[in-house]
């Protein structure tokens, strides 16, 4: 395996290190080309399983060593025990499938807690480019154009925040960055990314 | 000899099929029917040095028509075993870091005891007295095969088709003697399109005068009925796509006499195909090896995952787009059983137009993930 230096991951694969405790099982619902699993694996000693949807991605993951199915993550998820993971990680990939309201809930089923990474729409700069310029934003967390987005879903860091109010979904921790690192001021106006742990449906 | 002076780099060279005998009589084995069967004989071959702590043996299988010679060139052949491209040094199956070993299987014709060895008790063939036979044994046959070869946990168990089924066979019979296993385009349970096929090439065998209840060693040869067998065979393990490529509607050059004689290319192929399968296949073993696969379902009732229950294999799973014969979605099952079991697998679907046969022809994508898994494997061990 390929060491990746600590001192060179992106503010948001940092965050998910420090929250991912240590040997736990993780399952990282499209997990790309298995960076953020391979650095779990490294630094957190953690038991791994991806899965992706695109093969060039997956022989990315094999050569990392992981361990990896190619899969839709809205369908693969059924044969999975209730909890039979401590963390699913949706790090990127919720705004990507059609239906997230239930990926979500199988995500709560199998795993102990979730992580969701999301890409702020409401961050200055795309607010900036949608008033002054009138085009649909290109930021670092949303660097794709119209045409070759892989994002169905458009959200603030506001929109997921009612979102689980309105699902009743519990917000045990949530962490806001940009490039250079967390941002403490105004989130939903600074932070290009959120990522959020939950811990389920409340009771 | 010539020829592989060429390809020294690539290939493992000159290589020799061996043979192991066993269960001799009043010994034999138990078979999955009740019947005994002995003495047995396997052939198999080896490439590559066992280690010390013996701990770096792979056990390949094959498929339906396949045999022990998987790579390398016996002396005088000008073509290499039928996985020469998956094994060898630097290949998939490094011959420079692994113990490869390939083994034939019982029932079979290659070398190993099936329907046209001796029968003790009669001095004669057995034809249609040889009994049935199963993948668990074949997969029995060849655990003795291992312990003879000293080797008390295989590194990998890995195969296709028939061969992925003796893979899946040898996880659930052995679970603790193989470190992982790689099945490749294959099933937990044989369908019943995929048993109508081999249907179809039983009738044809048996519908020929000359295969006279499996009577005809040492007379004429039921030469046409296994060639329409293994025509039927032929156009399964290909796609739409690959006898296009392959073929097109172009038609042969020379004038047929007859008037249906084989006017298209893909006609004359799979006629000469057919036709020459004589020279290395006995029927009567065509019989025995595609009713073992017929019969082959590991779901046992309950599901695969149940068999897997607690089972510490690690997985890579393996299937083909274009494969219609075994649809990837036989493979999803295996990937599903062990996600319920909670066994380490990865799962891949490529993208090779070849259909079936991929696994055999298109090989780097493959090869990619097989030669990563093993490394993981061996690392952990």
């Amino acid at each position: 395996m390929t060491k990746t230096s600590i001192d060179t991951i992106s503010p948001d694969y940092r965050t998910i290190l420090e929250i991912v405790g240590p040997a736990s099982s993780v399952l990282d619902l499209g997990c790309g080309t298995g960076e953020l699993l391979s650095l779990l694996v490294q630094e957190k000693n953690v038991k791994a399983q991806g899965i992706e949807i695109d093969d060039k991605a997956i022989f990315e993951c094999v050569a990392k060593g992981l361990s990896v199915f190619h899969d839709d993550i809205e369908t693969g998820l059924p044969e999975y025990g209730d909890k039979s993971f401590n963390y699913v990680i949706l790090n990127q990939s919720l705004q990507q499938v059609k239906r997230p309201d239930k990926v979500l809930q199988e995500a709560f089923r199998v795993g102990s807690r979730v992580i969701v990474g999301i890409p702020n729409f409401a961050y200055i700069s795309a607010r900036f480019q949608i008033f002054f310029k009138g085009k649909v934003p290109v930021t670092p967390s949303l660097p794709f154009e119209w045409h070759n987005t892989p994002n169905l879903h458009f959200l603030s860091l506001l929109d997921f925040i009612d979102y689980c109010e309105k699902q009743k979904i519990v917000i045990e921790d949530s962490y806001f960055m940009n490039g250079q690192g967390k941002v403490r001021l105004f989130p939903n106006l600074f932070a290009q990314t959120g990522i959020f742990v939950l811990s389920g449906y409340m009771q | 000899m010539r020829n592989n002076m060429v390809d020294k780099d690539k290939s493992i060279g000159i290589v020799e099929t061996q043979y192991h005998t066993f269960a001799a009589p009043p010994s034999e084995m138990e078979l999955d029917s009740g019947n005994r069967l002995g003495p047995i004989t396997l052939a198999y071959e080896t490439y590559g040095q066992l280690n010390n702590e013996k701990t770096n043996a792979i056990l390949i299988l094959h498929a339906l028509t396949g045999d022990a010679h998987a790579a390398g060139f016996h002396r005088g052949d000008k073509a290499p075993g039928w996985w020469d491209n998956m094994i060898g040094p630097g290949k998939a199956f490094d011959t420079e870091k692994y113990f490869v070993i390939c083994s034939n299987v019982i029932g079979g014709c290659r070398g190993s005891t099936g329907p046209a060895s001796i029968n003790p008790g009669t001095d004669k063939p057995y034809g249609l007295e040889f009994p049935l036979i199963t993948i668990k044994d074949m997969v029995n046959a060849q655990v003795r095969l291992i312990d003879h070869l000293g080797i008390n946990k295989l590194l990998c168990v890995a195969g296709g088709s028939m061969g992925g089924m003796q893979v899946l066979q040898w996880v659930a019979s052995y679970p603790e003697r193989v470190f992982s296993a790689i099945p490749i385009a294959t099933t937990i349970v044989h369908s019943p399109q995929q048993i109508a096929f081999n249907e179809v090439g039983r009738q044809a065998i048996m519908a020929d005068p000359n295969w006279d209840n499996g009577n005809y060693y040492g007379r004429r040869l039921p030469v046409k009925g296994l060639s329409v067998a293994r025509m039927v065979g032929h156009i399964t393990y290909m796609s739409d796509a690959s006898m296009n490529a392959k073929f097109g509607r172009r038609v042969k050059n020379e004038r047929q006499p007859f008037k249906f004689g084989a006017e298209f290319e893909v006609e004359g192929y799979l006629q000469y195909r057919g036709d020459n399968f004589i020279k290395r296949f006995d029927p009567n073993s065509y019989l025995y090896i595609t009713k073992a696969i017929d019969n082959f379902d590991l779901s046992n009732g309950q599901g695969f995952n149940h068999v897997l229950k607690g089972v510490q294999t690690r997985f890579l799973i393996i299937a083909f787009k274009s494969d219609w014969l075994y649809p990837a979605y036989q493979s999803q099952e295996i990937a599903r059983a062990c996600k319920q079991a909670g066994v380490d697998a990865i799962y891949c679907e490529l993208n090779s137009t070849y259909g079936h046969d991929a696994f055999l022809i298109e090989v780097d994508e493959q090869a990619h993930l097989v030669t990563h898994f093993l490394q993981r494997v061996f690392e952990g061990v």
